[in-house]
């Protein structure tokens, strides 16, 4: 059934058909909406599930660590500040196996104050272990939340799924929501391979000392890694069942490619306007769109960019000391290469400035002049 | 208000920064920083020794609009922030500005340890019942059976008494005001701010756009009309019986007392220390 809807009730929908069994969220903007639709819903009947809204973000995700070891599909969402103050539960989430999917609309974070798009929040928690999705449209999102719960089912690790506040959140678009027998079918009811159960009585959260913590750790991380493989299986049943195309990476007009840009959420849906304009003046662009993000998918990325001669990755994130975090990991995704494509930065976007097809086209033209500096991100529209 | 008090608060507003601000018409916000104002101007205080400290949430903008030092925190945080300032600068006026989700969901933990400690600070929380600025969630105030944007067919959990909460954890001041009694919250704000301790002033105020609406309060004069209605003095309060207090709420002091101060006895312990 085809929608109009906001991206924040995209993400109710996607875990109304996910069937989750337990909702814990703390109010912030631009998160409340979700949670809002997801109370109605289960007050309403039209999801059975439990919905607390508890004192805040910290609480919200420690009670799903209840409800998910009681053996639950549970669901949170959150946003900037928020994804911040739950950082210990979140290592907590990852390091208990527990298939928690979390929907965390990208806004900037303080000091100062803003709440506008901007993706160092969720870039701020990549390393806890989750898995992170990175999501371009509201139909993405639905699709996502859906798909993240098979994948995080599949290796016992938590999902990620992040989107641009307000670009997204508040913005309508049409969307198909797939009918309850077809996710049904896609995902089966959760079945944890442990979990409170008084005829098995075991142990949660125990001590572990050195001869065990190292192994347990390497455990995650195969199982992270794992996901590479899973969710190109999970993609493609999703194609077969839905018939909507999603990979990890994308690509868009890279086969004749020169020069490829790299985006992550909205800013890809204008860089492929301005992949087709560049055309027209005559420089051959393409454009990878990232989608997952942790972990790593490494060879992917070098399969789509290591034929170039130069790359150009538009963060919508600035880590103070480093620059950008997606073209960190492009860059050291590319470095085992013998022969590699220049990589530079731009940073651009942040705290819900506009990025328009114009400011992509003139962060390309600039890295095509020749002019960029490799050693220094293409701070673009920077006011001096 | 009249042409006079409104010059005074003028007197202390950044009116070339911040303005128009970010309060719905008929909001009880500005009664509370106005009230604030007259507190302070009436004891005198100078701009420089007074710092205002806020979290998050419609009350939280009320710093920035005013001449003070300010200080726009985290959601929850403002009282942690303030006992910094307390500790390094403890002769100023630190008052931190907080709303009841503020101070008793996310911040709750802070409020309670606050009033154990006995800091001296001036705490006005102001309290609607609901996540205003987020679009209306239920808060730790919300009182049973009341409709929120999470609570569509009734609240289910039970309010706090904010200033019952801050007599118990120890509270050297506590009062109850609202936004009707606009006078009363004045005397209440100085005495407040003069008392050496840890000092709260809960004021009862009407959001009609994301609590009044939803639980057909009706417009602000009649969200207005009914913090009258619902109003009993303390002093009152004691000789009634209490079914007949059911869903009203008590305004006045409900604590002055006298006690040891964090940073007077903290003094006491470093100059001791010395000898």
């Amino acid at each position: 059934m085809r929608q109009v809807i906001k991206g924040n009730h995209a993400v109710s929908h996607g875990v109304r058909l996910s069937k989750v069994k337990v909702i814990s969220a703390y109010p912030i903007t631009p998160q409340t909406t979700i949670v809002e639709e997801l109370s109605e819903m289960c007050a309403s009947g039209a999801l059975d599930a439990k919905f607390i809204k508890v004192e805040s973000e910290h609480s919200a995700l420690a009670a799903l660590i209840g409800s998910a070891t009681a053996g639950v599909r549970s669901f949170t969402a959150t946003s900037s500040q928020g994804l911040l103050l739950m950082h210990e539960v979140l290592h907590w989430v990852c390091g208990a196996r527990l298939p928690i999917v979390l929907a965390n609309v990208n806004r900037a974070v303080g000091a100062g104050w803003n709440i506008w798009a901007d993706q160092t929040d969720s870039i701020s928690q990549r390393d806890t272990g989750w898995i992170q999705i990175y999501c371009e449209s509201n139909q993405e999102v639905l699709d996502s939340v859906i798909m993240a719960y098979k994948l995080a089912e599949k290796l016992m690790l938590p999902v990620m799924v992040s989107y641009d506040a307000f670009f997204l959140s508040h913005t309508s678009e049409v969307v198909d929501i797939p009918d309850q027998d077809t996710v049904d079918q896609f995902l089966p009811p959760f079945e944890p391979p442990h979990k409170v159960d008084f005829a098995d009585p075991r142990m949660f959260g125990g001590m572990i000392g050195p001869e065990i913590y190292y192994e347990e750790r390497y455990c995650i991380h195969k199982d992270a890694m794992a996901a590479i493989k899973t969710y190109s299986e999970i993609c493609q049943q999703f194609q077969e069942a839905f018939g909507r195309e999603y990979a990890l990476a994308e690509s868009y007009m890279v086969d004749d490619a020169e020069i490829i840009v790299v985006t992550a959420g909205t800013i890809t849906s204008v860089a492929r306007i301005a992949v087709r304009k560049a055309r027209e003046k005559g420089i051959k662009l393409g454009l990878m769109k990232l989608r997952l993000f942790r972990p790593v998918p490494y060879e992917l990325w070098r399969g789509i960019l290591g034929g170039v001669n130069k790359v150009v990755v538009i963060d919508r994130n600035l880590i103070g000391g480093v620059g950008g975090a997606f073209v960190s990991e492009i860059r050291s995704a590319l470095f085992p290469l013998e022969k590699r494509p220049v990589v530079y930065s731009a940073i651009a976007g942040l705290g819900g400035r506009d990025v328009t097809p114009a400011d992509v086209l003139g962060i390309v033209e600039h890295v095509a002049s020749g002019k960029a500096d490799v050693d220094t991100p293409i701070f673009w529209g920077l006011k001096e | 208000m009249d042409h006079k008090g409104t010059k005074l608060i003028h007197k202390y507003l950044r009116h070339d920064k911040k303005f128009p601000h970010v309060w719905c018409p008929g909001c009880g916000n500005g009664i509370v920083l106005g009230a604030l104002i007259r507190a302070i101007d009436k004891l005198g205080l100078k701009k420089d020794d007074v710092v205002m400290v806020s979290g998050i949430g419609c009350s939280g903008r009320m710093p920035v609009y005013v001449d003070f030092n300010t200080l726009h925190t985290t959601h929850g945080r403002a009282l942690t922030f303030a006992t910094g300032i307390k500790l390094v600068r403890p002769h100023l006026h630190v008052m931190v500005v907080m709303g009841d989700g503020d101070a008793t969901a996310i911040g709750g933990n802070h409020f309670i340890h606050a009033a154990r400690r006995n800091i001296d600070l001036t705490a006005i929380i102001v309290n609607n019942q609901i996540y205003g600025m987020t679009g209306g969630q239920h808060s730790p105030t919300t009182p049973y059976g009341c409709k929120a944007t999470t609570a569509m067919y009734g609240h289910i959990e039970h309010a706090f008494s904010i200033s019952e909460l801050a007599v118990t954890a120890g509270a050297s001041f506590v009062a109850r005001g609202s936004v009707y009694h606009a006078q009363m919250l004045d005397g209440m704000l100085e005495k407040a701010i003069l008392k050496k301790g840890f000092s709260v002033v809960e004021v009862m105020s009407n959001c009609h756009v994301q609590f009044g609406r939803r639980n057909q309060m009706g417009d602000p004069v009649t969200m207005m009309k009914r913090l009258k209605d619902h109003a009993v003095r303390i002093e009152k309060a004691k000789t009634m019986e209490p079914g007949e207090l059911e869903g009203k709420f008590t305004i006045g002091i409900l604590a002055d007392v006298d006690k040891p101060v964090y940073t007077e006895e903290y003094e006491k312990i470093r100059e001791g220390a010395k000898r």
